[in-house]
């Protein structure tokens, strides 16, 4: 994030995290947006009205009555052919859960900004990502934001990474912790977003003049059409899938390593890296907590431990190689997740798991769950929680213990 | 001009060999929408017998632009089009939301009162097969009291149906019909109408179901007349707030005399348990409601 050039005009304001998810959209000149209020989401909704009811954003809002609809219309306007956006954060994420899977099936580029909320029962409107992590297998990209600045610039480049694959992209950031905290962010230029970002272009038609029906029943086997040409079988298309995700990931560096060169904030990586280079102890963390992992990993080089933070930004496609390079240094690699897979362990310590099994790497692996439901997370608790693990940085070992809780107060 | 088999667009937008069970009337239905419609569409579909009907990928038989939608999101997903339409300044055509009776009455109404409430610019086809026939025929939210299915396997279904086209109505949408698919040009007039006419327009169109209600393919058009000769199924219109009974119930209501709805429970394999204090209600309903048209008529 560091300013090389400093003829590059910035444009500061104090933005909470919404209002920069709001930017980010009207700078993308979204077409057509439908969403439906949940808390911590719901000020994201209210300043995207405004800006279409003030004229300033030329885009159909439609108010729905529910978040199932909310993604239904951004899918549908989408086989249209217009830029659709739609936000929500846990039960409305949940209540989406069918039409993610259809948006994805359909190979449409929706956007969608998710406020990360837990999920009740009980009821909780405070912040941890289990709610995304839930929609893991949905067949959506999904990039993970440490601060407001980066919730604005990664809905741009979403648009542009979802519209080169066709798979649609959910942009998370942190209910609370950033949705309403005020940070200082550079909001670009439309001329320069219009540069940066082009119209969108459908893959689909409806038009009379050439009539198409989309998403018939689709049979196992690939058949036969009125031509005699054989056309994909189900689970033809759900390959194809597969591949745009995986190869998604070449066009997520690429994308942002061209935001970078007009923007002057380069996003060329899967995920960021500080003090990787000399660490023998790597904490993974996503999301705003990598942020805070890097105040534990400064607590931690003043002891004497050299600890480098590794923060998670595209969760979905999994940088599986990318790590592995990236870790090939380490012997302890300490996993914080805000979420947890009942009866195993955190999701992203099972990617990580996952992502090492083959490599030459040979670092022991600890995972804590951290910030269920709004707990307050501690740089101190991370460095702590490190220190703790350093006994099992000797043993070299994948560990296969269920994961720690942290539940200090 | 008043519409007739003469008249009507010789244009088939619903060709011939689609996988409907024979004697169906949706294929029936669904064929004199499209003509009033003069192709000039897109429909959105969810899950039911017109996804049958739509055929499997990659053949259709429907030469109509049309996208495939999930159950509950039919309107929203007509919502959806017409914004994205609107969006790109595209005009001239009409989107068709058209769902059957569980995906309108039941796990569909929570999106079509969304988009009737924001009066959101697309005409509504429910077409009526009172249960759920795709799925090998339940019990929905529009079966009749008394019926047999696949859930009211013994006892027959012990509620009646939802009048979906009075909610509908109570949205104060502009355009609210009904329809029989036994009279295809009453059908064809008011899809016709309804194109005419700006915000959400909603249009029941009855659809006997000859292996879900039990009887001969050969007798779709008959049961359908006598649904309406019994008054089973009335045929009107309410534009802004003006009702108007049209076709066979506007000549029914002048003869002044309804068939007895047992002629109509008889013919059908679904109604055999019926029991005659069900048939006594169900005959006191049709008859209140039958004299409440009359007199919105005639006001």
């Amino acid at each position: 994030m560091t300013r090389k050039n400093t003829n590059i005009r910035t444009d500061i304001h104090i933005l909470d995290g919404n209002q920069a998810a709001a930017y980010g959209a009207k700078l993308s000149r979204v077409q057509v947006i439908a969403a439906y209020p949940i808390t911590p989401q719901t000020p994201l909704t209210e300043k995207l009205s405004e800006f279409v009811e003030a004229g300033e954003l030329k885009s159909e809002y439609i108010a729905v009555e529910s978040e199932h609809s909310a993604l239904t219309v951004c899918t549908s306007a989408s086989m249209v052919g217009a830029r659709t956006f739609t936000a929500t954060s846990a039960h409305g994420l949940a209540y989406m859960h069918e039409m993610l899977h259809w948006a994805a099936g359909a190979r449409l580029p929706v956007v969608l900004a998710c406020v990360n909320r837990a999920i009740g029962a009980p009821w909780n409107i405070l912040n941890d990502q289990q709610d995304s992590i839930s929609q893991r297998d949905t067949g959506w990209i999904q990039i993970y934001a440490r601060n407001n600045q980066e919730i604005l610039d990664s809905v741009i480049q979403a648009y542009k990474i979802a519209e080169s694959v066709y798979v649609p992209a959910m942009v998370c950031y942190d209910g609370y912790v950033l949705s309403h905290a005020e940070m200082p962010v550079d909001i670009p230029s439309q001329q320069d977003v219009d540069r940066f970002l082009p119209p969108y272009k459908p893959h689909t038609i409806l038009d009379p003049a050439n009539p198409r029906n989309y998403n018939l029943v689709t049979l196992a086997n690939p058949r036969v059409n009125t031509e005699g040409v054989l056309c994909h079988g189900y689970m033809e298309l759900r390959f194809l899938l597969e591949e745009a995700l995986e190869k998604s990931k070449d066009t997520i560096i690429n994308v942002g390593q061209e935001f970078g060169e007009i923007f002057r904030r380069d996003y060329s990586g899967m995920f960021w890296q500080d003090r990787l280079d000399d660490a023998e102890i790597v904490i993974v963390a996503m999301g705003s907590l990598a942020m805070e992992a890097i105040v534990a990993a400064d607590m931690l080089r003043k002891e004497g431990h050299r600890a480098g933070v590794l923060g998670l930004r595209v969760f979905r496609p999994f940088p599986k190689a990318d790590l592995v390079k990236a870790l090939n240094k380490c012997r302890l690699i300490v996993v914080f997740d805000k979420n947890i897979s009942y009866g195993s362990e955190g999701a992203t310590c099972s990617e990580i798991k996952s992502a090492l099994y083959g490599s030459d790497i040979k670092a022991a692996i600890r995972n804590f769950i951290v910030g269920l439901g709004g707990r307050d997370v501690k740089a101190r608790e991370l460095a702590d929680a490190v220190k703790k693990s350093i006994p099992s940085l000797g043993e070299g070992v994948v560990s296969t213990y269920y994961p720690e809780w942290i539940c200090d107060i | 001009m008043k519409t007739n088999p003469i008249n009507l667009t010789e244009t088939e937008y619903l060709l011939s060999g689609n996988r409907t069970c024979p004697g169906c009337a949706l294929s029936l239905a669904y064929r004199h929408i499209l003509k009033a419609l003069e192709g000039q569409v897109i429909a959105t579909v969810p899950a039911s017998c017109l996804t049958v009907l739509h055929g499997m990928y990659p053949i259709t038989s429907v030469n109509v632009p049309c996208v495939n939608t999930p159950f509950a999101s039919t309107a929203a997903s007509a919502t959806g089009l017409v914004a994205g339409l609107r969006a790109l300044g595209r005009k001239g055509l009409t989107v068709l939301a058209i769902a059957g009776d569980g995906g309108t009455h039941d796990i569909g109404i929570q999106a079509l009162s969304g988009a009737a409430e924001r009066g959101d610019d697309f005409i509504y086809v429910c077409y009526d097969n009172e249960g759920y026939m795709n799925t090998g025929n339940q019990r929905s939210g529009s079966t009749p009291l008394g019926v047999i299915s696949g859930t009211t396997p013994i006892l027959g279904k012990q509620q009646n149906q939802k009048d979906i086209t009075a909610i509908m109505e109570a949205h104060q949408i502009p355009y609210v019909a009904t329809a029989n698919a036994s009279y295809p040009l009453d059908l064809y007039e008011k899809v016709r109408k309804a194109k005419a006419i700006q915000g959400t327009r909603f249009i029941h169109v009855f659809t006997p179901c000859p292996p879900g209600w039990d009887f001969p393919f050969s007798d779709t058009i008959k049961i359908g007349q006598l649904a309406v000769e019994t008054g089973w199924v009335v045929l009107y219109e309410v534009e802004n707030g003006v009702f108007r009974l049209t076709s066979a119930s506007e000549s029914i209501a002048r003869r002044g005399k309804l068939k007895p709805l047992t002629d109509y429970f008889a013919v059908q394999g679904r109604f055999r348990r019926i029991t005659q204090e069900q048939m006594n209600e169900l005959q006191d309903w049709v008859n209140t409601r039958w004299k409440r048209y009359l007199a919105r008529a005639a006001s």
